[in-house]
């Protein structure tokens, strides 16, 4: 029956995360991204509101049940805070949903507890490659079976907090699938860039290119299931914050509009500006409800979901180019000036093309 | 709880809905585009007789007070079905339309009882809207049809032209029906003198003066309504007879408005219905030529005509969640205004687009008449005209976001 209602539970869950969103993530976003770094506290507090754990059963130490739904809708509010603070929070996530949806139970008992019990840490996982025409299924990293071991050869880009990382997942191409492996901290041949990356946006979070030279790891850290669940789910996930970022620039652009003085009556007043406003929460509302498809078909296990979440993650990162574009439009001047946020949505808004691999719920 | 489930019920009319579609409607599609205004009485009758026998007089949901309501999620889901099937055709459905609605939205149970049982008779009846004047269209506060209430009588007596009134020849000439027209009881005072009237067929002094011949649609009828001192009895008005202007309380254009509120998403179901149509038969003529669309790839190893189809359907796949929320909405008495809005503002941009592209994909088998592409276009246009144009949708959009009353974004 259709509804387009969240539930009690997740509106409390929304509610929560909505508070740290706008008066911690938000507050944070301009000098997160000027200093280049996140205040460590402030990621352990997003930890703490607990999506990634409510997302894990309880037989892993989670106290829930994993719901693409809930999680694309947390997702959301975190990246209306601040995109930066939203994938840094999450980042342990990109590891452990990887062992949930993808791993054995021995794996899941093995890994998900030390991650889920303790402090945010950084866990990762690194999928996107250096390749203008990268493609998660077809990936240039391999990895090659070699008597109890795999030997996993590439190069991998974006990969969020690899510098310190407990263990990461690395995604490889095995045979003709993707598949995902463990690798611990310090792997002979695994080599995190000495330099941070240098990208047009997200400079709060720490992002390193990770070369693997031959890296082994036992045959144990294959996680044996299929890697359309882990595609799907960021797919959803990166769609989810597209809308949230899409979000945030629409309702500061509003409310700059609604301000600002020009030939006698509000710049909000003239049907250019309006009509364009008008757009943008069209385009908003209505991708917004193809995302929540994506989700809802993922939970319900439908035939079609990863066609529904690929369709949601390329409508929803036109839409956060268009949204974002347009909201430093209609700041003119000042919307080109870093003191007003909407220049670094739309350097986010664009990366949503790219983003894959770097949020998961 | 958000589900995108469609509701059993719902299903199983569209089962049947769709069989109508492609038997009834899909194999008369080119002969009632090229014999305009020749009526579909096959399809007509066959409407009339099985809602009929589901037990129902129109599509226009009935009140219902107890559990949950589905009327206007099953009223949009039919309309996209029907429109899928051809879109000038099902604007020849008989039963309450836009008439009833507005007879729904702003009538007392005794007017709705009067005006629509007609629907439950025998042979097919039909009802139409009168809103637009040579001299205004999305501008309804600026009509000037006037009915001037005579005490003795207790008689209404109209004055005034009427254009574009869809179904207006089947409702008064090719059947008992009646029309919804929307006058000025007091020119004065503006919008709250603004207030719709019922008049009957066979009413003297309302004549069908002129038949359009269209872009698109040709297979409902367009036409002209003169009204000539042309007397309806006093209970023939719809809301309140008082003009009240003090505390400008202008009920009559609001209840324009609310009648708008449920009509929009409907229109917006129609232009889908289109939309999906040109999108299925798109995709099945690229994979007769062995074209098919490779989902999931990055886009930069897209082709072209990959990257339009993938993105056709993001555009169609949104903006009917968009008309389903709408009408969800309306089922569940959320205001919906801004959201009825929206989703004729992407539903009229999506179906154009999405027609456009096609004729362009398929090149000279797109412009050709031998195939359907070419009629879906010119019958989208009008998605993004009628019931309020693109741009009044945007600006009501606009009001609502912004909480701007219209005085303060004209």
């Amino acid at each position: 029956m259709y509804s387009f209602e969240p539930s009690d539970e997740q509106k409390m869950l929304i509610d929560a995360v909505s508070r740290y969103a706008t008066s911690d993530l938000r507050k944070a976003a301009h000098d997160a991204e000027e200093n280049k770094e996140l205040p460590p506290k402030l990621i352990s507090k997003g930890w703490e509101l607990g999506v990634l754990q409510a997302s894990i059963p309880e037989a892993y130490s989670g106290f829930g049940e994993r719901s693409a739904l809930t999680g694309a809708l947390a997702a959301e509010e975190l990246a209306y805070g601040d995109l930066a603070g939203a994938l840094a929070v999450g980042t342990p996530g990109l590891f452990a949903l990887s062992v949930l949806l993808a791993g054995s139970e021995e794996q899941k008992k093995q890994y998900l507890p030390p991650i889920i019990e303790a402090d945010w840490k950084p866990y990762t996982a690194a999928l996107i490659e250096p390749a203008f025409d990268f493609d998660p299924n077809e990936l240039k990293t391999t990895a090659k079976a070699e008597g109890s071991d795999y030997i996993l050869t590439g190069e991998k880009t974006f990969v969020p907090f690899a510098d310190k990382a407990e263990a990461m997942i690395v995604y490889a191409r095995l045979k003709k699938e993707t598949k995902a492996f463990i690798v611990p901290k310090g792997a002979a041949g695994l080599k995190v860039g000495e330099e941070r990356e240098k990208l047009m946006g997200l400079n709060a979070v720490p992002f390193f290119k990770v070369t693997l030279d031959g890296v082994k790891v036992p045959k144990g850290n294959l996680l044996p299931g299929d890697f359309a669940p882990v595609l799907d789910a960021s797919r959803v996930a990166v769609a989810a914050m597209a809308i949230g970022v899409a979000k945030a620039a629409f309702g500061y652009s509003r409310d700059y509009a609604k301000d600002r003085d020009v030939f006698g009556v509000k710049v909000a007043q003239k049907q250019a500006i309006a009509f364009m406003l008008a757009e943008m929460a069209t385009e908003i509302e209505a991708i917004r409800l193809l995302v929540w498809e994506a989700a809802w078909a993922i939970d319900n296990k439908k035939e079609d979901a990863s066609q529904r979440a690929y369709l949601a993650v390329t409508g929803a990162s036109d839409m956060a180019m268009m949204v974002t574009d347009r909201a430093v439009q209609i700041l003119g001047g000042h919307g080109y000036i870093r003191e007003h946020p909407v220049e670094l949505w739309m350097r986010n808004g664009r990366g949503f093309a790219t983003f894959t691999g770097l949020a998961m719920v | 709880m958000i589900d995108f489930e469609i509701p059993e019920k719902i299903a199983g009319t569209r089962l049947v809905v769709e069989t109508v579609a492609v038997n009834m409607m899909r194999p008369v599609s080119r002969y009632f585009d090229e014999h305009e205004h020749e009526i579909p009485w096959d399809y007509i009758n066959f409407m009339h007789t099985a809602t009929r026998a589901m037990g129902g007089s129109s599509m226009v949901p009935s009140e219902k007070k107890e559990g949950p309501r589905f009327g206007f999620q099953r009223l949009a889901v039919m309309v996209e079905m029907l429109s899928w099937g051809d879109a000038g055709i099902y604007l020849c459905t008989p039963g309450g339309m836009l008439g009833s609605a507005a007879v729904s939205a702003t009538g007392t149970p005794e007017q709705k009882e009067r005006f629509l049982k007609r629907f439950r008779g025998e042979t097919p009846v039909f009802d139409a809207m009168c809103m637009t004047e040579s001299q205004c269209g999305s501008d309804t506060s600026a009509i000037r049809a006037t009915a001037v209430l005579d005490k003795e009588k207790k008689e209404w007596v109209l004055n005034g032209e009427k254009i574009f009134v869809t179904a207006g020849h089947k409702a008064m000439l090719d059947s008992e029906g009646f029309i919804v027209v929307w006058v000025t009881i007091d020119p004065a005072a503006g919008r709250a003198g603004m207030r719709p009237l019922v008049v009957e067929a066979k009413t003297p002094g309302c004549q069908v003066t002129k038949m359009e011949h269209k872009l698109g649609i040709r297979a409902s009828d367009t036409v002209s309504i003169v009204l000539q001192d042309c007397r309806v009895p006093f209970d023939n008005i719809l809301g309140s007879p008082e003009v009240v202007t003090t505390d400008k309380a202008t009920t009559g254009f609001k209840g324009a408005m609310a009648t708008f509120d449920a009509t929009r998403p409907i229109v917006a179901a129609q232009a889908i219905g289109l939309a999906r149509a040109t999108l299925e038969l798109l995709k099945e003529m690229l994979a007769e030529r062995g074209v098919t669309i490779r989902y999931g790839l990055p886009r930069q190893k897209l082709t072209s005509v990959e990257k339009d189809v993938i993105e056709m359907e993001i555009q169609l796949r949104s903006a009917w969640w968009l008309v389903l929320k709408a009408v969800w909405m309306m089922d569940n008495g959320k205001p919906n205004s801004l959201e009825s809005s929206m989703s004729k503002v992407r539903a009229g941009d999506v179906v154009n687009r999405i027609t456009q592209k096609a004729v362009e994909i398929m090149g000279p088998l797109g412009y050709s008449r031998e195939y359907l592409l070419e009629k879906w276009f010119r019958d989208a246009k009008i998605s993004d005209i009628y019931e309020g144009t693109g741009q009044i949708n945007r600006l009501v959009v606009a009001r609502q976001i912004l909480g701007y009353r219209s005085s303060e974004l004209r």
